[in-house]
């Protein structure tokens, strides 16, 4: 039989540094809930507003598979590999930190927020060489479908990262219904909803919230509104 | 009060300080840095360390020499693997190890 576990919108961490707003599902910096460090090998799952003009300064990191997806506004990326680049709404952007990274992230208006999902998996291996990647969607290709958006093959759809993870974004109209198959028996999939109500399996979701799901071979996905998401699966051991 | 004293090995030298300077700036912890294993050994039998970190590019064959050379020299202290450079998860992973709720 599934387990399951729910996390309500209002129940997540959070902080207000002023230029940054941050919701933690999971413990993070000064947020720490020892009920919530991770799913599975999804150890970060950031709601960060960041102010125009204000962003992350240069700073490291190691050991991690980093993915960012810009939800509205843009984001200028910088890091130690000579890496330039600016990321918007429609994008997804990859980080393997492995021996080692330096970056930045900066919000490219001066005046408007931009606003993202910062997503770290742990690495099903330690001390990979650092890369940097990124990508721009079709987004129509998440229309009433699921859109595979992250794996862990070069070769397959979307980016890819050092773990057994995929990841789809989802884009319902109310009424569309589908099934999610998981890919790798051990795996299970943390469902965060973006936008509207969706309902997992028997289990309603509102804006926000996150569901995480395993032990199943499949679940049913039906959006009870117009509804955007994004399935997250993952192995459950680390 | 007694501060709290946490090995760091990391062969990374930035990520190193900042997670050092990261840890020292709770006041009831101290961190020690090392970069090299020599290092972290003869830092080790001089501190009274109750949590070892093992940071960016120590090797599987350095972690297990690790491990057994601080066990041997005291079985109670707790050793992890950290995660992502920084302070995102460092502090959890710190309290997680130490009992801390």
């Amino acid at each position: 039989m599934a387990q399951t576990v729910l996390h309500k919108a209002a129940t997540r961490g959070y902080a207000d540094h002023g230029w940054l707003k941050s919701h933690h599902t999971f413990s993070f910096a000064n947020y720490y809930n020892p009920e919530r460090i991770h799913f599975g090998a999804l150890r970060v799952l950031n709601d960060d507003s960041v102010d125009g003009g204000m962003g992350f300064g240069q700073h490291p990191h190691d050991n991690m598979e980093i993915i960012s997806i810009p939800l509205e506004g843009d984001l200028e990326h910088r890091d130690s590999m000579n890496n330039v680049a600016v990321i918007k709404n429609g994008d997804i952007q990859v980080m393997s930190a492995g021996t080692g990274i330096y970056h930045s992230e900066y919000n490219k208006d001066s005046n408007k927020a931009v606003k993202f999902l910062q997503i770290w998996v742990f690495p099903n291996k330690r001390n990979v060489k650092p890369r940097y990647d990124q990508l721009t969607l079709q987004t129509e290709d998440r229309h009433n479908k699921l859109q595979q958006v992250l794996s862990p093959n070069p070769d397959d759809a979307g980016v890819w990262i050092h773990q057994d993870a995929w990841f789809n974004l989802g884009k319902f109209d109310k009424g569309i219904s589908t099934n999610y198959q998981i890919h790798k028996p051990g795996n299970g999939v943390y469902v965060f909803v973006l936008k509207g109500d969706l309902k997992i399996n028997d289990q309603l979701l509102n804006t926000r919230d996150g569901y995480g799901i395993w032990d199943t071979d499949t679940f049913s996905i039906t959006a009870e509104t117009d509804a955007e998401f994004l399935l997250m699966e993952v192995p459950m051991e680390i | 009060m007694e501060k709290t004293e946490i090995l760091v090995i990391c062969r990374h030298p930035e990520i190193l300080a900042t997670i050092v300077r990261l840890i020292n700036n709770k006041p009831e912890w101290n961190a020690t840095g090392c970069e090299t294993d020599e290092q972290a050994i003869n830092a080790f039998k001089n501190i009274s360390c109750k949590l070892v970190l093992i940071g960016a590019g120590v090797t599987p064959s350095s972690e297990l020499h690790l491990c057994q050379a601080f066990t041997a020299h005291n079985p109670q202290v707790k050793i992890v693997q950290h995660y992502g450079g920084g302070s995102g998860l460092l502090f959890a992973e710190i309290y997680g190890a130490l009992g801390i709720n």
